[in-house]
C-alpha cells in the first residue's frame, strides 16, 4: 500500500470563492506532514472543498480538513464540495458532529508555593500515618483479646502456611547475610584489634554484636523488605478484587481471617529467625577469627562462654517480637488502604517496606537508649 | 457432525479475495488436556459487523485473541487483509497491527494515565503528529465513541463502568483502524447504556466504514448490530450468517440460545 504524497492548496475560483484542493492520502500516519502548514492557512468558511486529488481519508484527515474551514468555532454549515469521493462526506459528518471543545489536563503548579505545599501535606500525611497505624494496632489488639477468649477461632491452617512462607523460607537468606555480616565484623575487629594486641577481643566483638543488635536488626530488615511486599501485596489485591468487601458481606472479619494470622505467624517465626540469624552471624565471625587470626573454633567457643553473659542473648531476642508486630501491622495496614487502582498498589507497597524498615531502626534506637538507662 | 458442516456453510456465500478482512483455517488451539478450537474456519467480510456467540468455554475470547496475536495457536492459519500472519516479519506484522484496533472486556485502560493519554498512546507510540494536534484528535475520538469531554482528563478510575467502557473504545478508535475487535462490550452496561452502545457501533461502522469483530452474550446487540452472526460450539464454527437464518438452525444448543425466554424477546 503506496502512501501517495499529502498535500493541499487554495486557489481562488473565478467567482471569488476560495477553493480548497486537497490531494492524496489524507490519514492519521499522513496528516503530520501538512498540519502546520494547514493550521496557518487562513480559509473562510464559505470555500469550496475539492477532493478530486483526494485518495484516502479517516476522521484525522477529516477534523484537519473541517478545522482548516473554522468549522470549530461554531460554524454549521456543511462544507461545499466539488469532486467525487466515497467516504468524505460521511466522515465529515461525523467529525462536524463530535467536533471538541475539550476542558485541559489538570496542570501542576509549579515553583516556590508548591514545593511548600507538598512539604506541608508530607508533614501532615506522616503525622496522620502514625495515627492510623496506631489505631490499627488497637484495633488489630482487640482482634487478638476476642481469639484469646475464643482460640477456636484462630486460623490455624492459615497460621501455619504465613509460617512457612515468611518463616522457613526466608531462612536460607537470613543466615546468609548474616553469616557475612558476621564475617564482616570479625574482619574489621582484627585489624583494629591487632593494633593493641588485642585481637583475642574479636570474640567479644562478634558475640555481643551479633547477638544485641545484629540478630534482630538483621532479620527484622529482611522482613520488612521481603515480607511486608507481600503481605501488602497480597492484601491490597484482594482488595483491589472486591474479596475483601466479599468477606465482610458474608460475615468474615478481615482482620480475623488476614491480619491476626499474620500477625501470630510473625510474632512466632521472627525470635526463631532471629535466633539462626545470631547463631549464623557468631559462625560467620568464628570462620574469620579462625581464617585471618589463628583463632581456632575451639578457643573461640571457650572464650565465648567464659566472657560472655546470657543476658546479651536475651537483651537481643526481646526485641524480635516487637519488631514482629511492627512489620506485620505496617504491612497488613498499607494492604488494607490499597485503592482500586494500580498505582495505589505500588505506592502502598513502597511504603509498606520504608516505613517498616525507618520503624525497625527507630525503635532499636529507643531500645538502646532504654538499655543504657538500665545500665544492661 | 456431516450436517453441521454443511449448515456451517451456507450463509458464508463465496467470497472474492479483496472482501474478506479476516480469515481463520484450521485453527486448533489447546490448552493442556482441553482442546478449545479444533480446525476452526472461519470467514469475515469487510466492512461487515461479524456477532460470535457461544455457551461459555467455546473459545469465542481465544479466538479473539488469536487473531490479534495475543495467543499463539497450536495450528492453524490466520490471514488478516489478505497477508498471513504467521509468516510475516516482525516490522509487517506492526504494519498490520496498526490497521485494527482492540477493546477488551474491562477496558484495560491504563491506569496510570487520563482517559485522554490513554487515547493518545497509540499515536505518541506510532505516529509523529505534534501533540497539540495528538490532543484534539484524542478529544475527538473520545466524543466520537460517545463520552463526554469532562471525562477526558479523568483517570479510568474515578470514571463509571459504562464510561470506561467508551473511553476503551476510544482508544481502539485511535489509528482509526479499519478492523476492530470489540470483547463483550456491553457486559456489565445498564440495558438503556447498552442499547446507546449498540447504537453507537453500528454509526461508527457505518460513517467510518468499520469492519467489526464483535464477542457477546447480549442477544439484544446481536439482533441490533450484527450483520452476520458466527456461532461457536465444540471447537468449530457451527454456523454462520445473517441472524434470522442462524435462528432457524435446528441444532438443539442454537434453539435454545434463540427460543429461550431471553432470546425470544430480543429478535421478536
Amino acid at each position: 500500500m503506496a502512501i501517495s504524497s499529502t498535500r493541499f492548496q487554495v486557489e481562488v475560483a473565478p467567482d471569488g470563492r476560495q477553493v480548497l484542493l486537497v490531494a492524496g492520502d489524507w490519514t492519521v500516519w499522513t496528516v503530520a506532514s501538512v498540519e502546520e502548514g494547514l493550521r496557518n492557512t487562513k480559509i473562510s468558511p464559505e470555500a469550496i472543498l475539492d477532493v478530486t486529488g483526494l485518495e484516502r481519508i479517516d476522521t484525522s484527515g477529516a477534523y484537519l480538513i473541517d478545522r482548516a474551514f473554522g468549522a470549530l468555532d461554531g460554524v454549521d454549515d456543511p462544507i461545499e464540495m466539488r469532486g467525487d469521493h466515497p467516504t468524505i462526506e460521511r466522515l465529515m459528518g461525523k467529525v462536524r458532529k463530535a467536533s471538541p471543545a475539550a476542558p485541559p489536563d489538570p496542570i501542576r503548579q509549579p515553583g516556590l508555593i508548591a514545593l511548600l505545599d507538598r512539604a506541608g501535606r508530607g508533614a501532615v500525611d506522616a503525622w496522620e500515618e502514625f495515627l492510623g497505624l496506631l489505631s490499627f494496632i488497637g484495633e488489630t489488639m482487640a482482634t487478638l483479646g476476642r481469639l484469646a477468649v475464643n482460640p477456636r477461632r484462630i486460623r490455624i491452617r492459615s497460621v501455619v502456611a504465613i509460617m512457612e512462607e515468611v518463616g522457613l523460607d526466608a531462612l536460607p537468606i537470613v543466615c546468609f547475610l548474616s553469616f557475612f555480616i558476621g564475617l564482616v565484623i570479625a574482619f574489621i575487629g582484627a585489624n583494629l584489634l591487632a593494633m593493641f594486641n588485642a585481637s583475642v577481643f574479636t570474640v567479644e566483638l562478634v558475640g555481643i554484636g551479633m547477638m544485641r543488635e545484629f540478630g534482630a536488626v538483621l532479620t527484622a530488615i529482611l522482613l520488612a523488605g521481603r515480607t511486608d511486599s507481600a503481605f501488602t501485596a497480597q492484601i491490597g489485591a484482594m482488595k483491589m478484587r472486591q474479596e475483601i468487601d466479599a468477606m465482610r458481606t458474608i460475615g468474615l472479619d478481615p482482620m480475623e481471617a488476614l491480619v491476626a494470622p499474620r500477625l501470630i505467624a510473625l510474632l512466632i517465626m521472627t525470635p526463631l529467625l532471629t535466633f539462626a540469624a545470631t547463631i549464623a552471624g557468631i559462625g560467620g565471625g568464628m570462620m574469620a577469627a579462625w581464617g585471618a587470626m589463628d583463632i581456632s573454633p575451639a578457643m573461640f567457643i571457650t572464650r565465648f562462654q567464659e566472657v560472655i553473659v546470657p543476658m546479651n542473648f536475651w537483651v537481643g531476642m526481646i526485641k524480635a517480637p516487637v519488631f514482629a508486630l511492627v512489620i506485620a501491622m505496617v504491612g497488613c495496614r498499607q494492604g488494607m488502604l490499597v485503592e482500586e487502582d494500580v498505582v495505589s498498589l505500588g505506592r502502598r507497597t513502597t511504603s509498606a517496606v520504608v516505613q517498616a524498615i525507618f520503624l525497625v531502626i527507630a525503635i532499636d534506637a529507643m531500645f538502646a537508649i532504654l538499655y543504657y538507662q538500665l545500665n544492661i | 457432525m456431516t450436517g453441521q458442516a454443511v449448515i456451517a456453510r451456507t450463509g458464508s456465500a463465496p467470497a472474492g479475495e479483496g472482501d474478506v478482512a479476516v480469515r481463520v483455517r484450521g485453527l486448533i488451539n489447546r490448552f493442556g488436556s482441553k482442546t478449545v478450537h479444533e480446525g476452526l474456519d472461519l470467514d469475515m467480510r469487510r466492512g461487515e459487523i461479524l456477532g460470535v456467540i457461544g455457551g461459555s468455554g467455546t473459545g469465542k475470547s481465544v479466538l479473539l485473541r488469536s487473531i490479534v496475536g495475543l495467543n499463539t495457536p497450536n495450528a492453524g492459519e490466520i490471514e488478516v487483509f489478505g497477508q498471513k500472519l504467521n509468516a510475516l516479519s516482525r516490522a509487517e506484522r506492526v504494519k498490520v497491527e496498526r490497521r485494527w484496533g482492540v477493546m477488551f472486556q474491562d477496558g484495560a485502560l491504563f491506569s496510570t494515565m487520563t482517559v485522554r493519554e490513554n487515547v493518545m498512546a497509540p499515536m505518541v507510540e506510532h505516529t509523529r503528529i505534534s501533540e497539540a494536534l495528538m490532543r484534539e484528535l484524542a478529544d475527538l475520538k473520545i466524543r466520537l465513541a460517545g463520552l463526554e469531554l469532562e471525562a477526558a482528563p479523568k483517570r479510568p478510575a474515578d470514571l463509571s463502568g459504562g464510561m470506561r467502557k467508551r473511553a476503551a473504545l476510544a482508544r481502539a478508535l485511535s489509528l482509526d483502524p479499519e478492523l476492530l475487535f470489540l470483547d463483550e462490550p456491553t457486559a456489565g452496561l445498564d440495558p438503556i447504556g447498552a442499547a446507546k452502545f449498540d447504537e453507537l457501533v453500528r454509526s461508527l461502522s457505518q460513517s467510518l466504514g468499520l469492519t467489526i469483530f464483535l464477542v457477546t452474550h447480549d442477544l439484544d446487540t446481536l439482533a441490533a448490530t450484527c450483520d452476520r452472526v458466527a456461532v461457536l460450539s465444540d471447537g468449530k464454527v457451527l454456523a454462520i450468517g445473517p441472524l434470522d437464518e442462524v435462528r432457524k438452525n435446528p441444532n438443539p444448543w442454537i434453539q435454545e440460545y434463540f427460543s429461550g425466554p431471553r432470546g425470544r424477546a430480543a429478535v421478536r
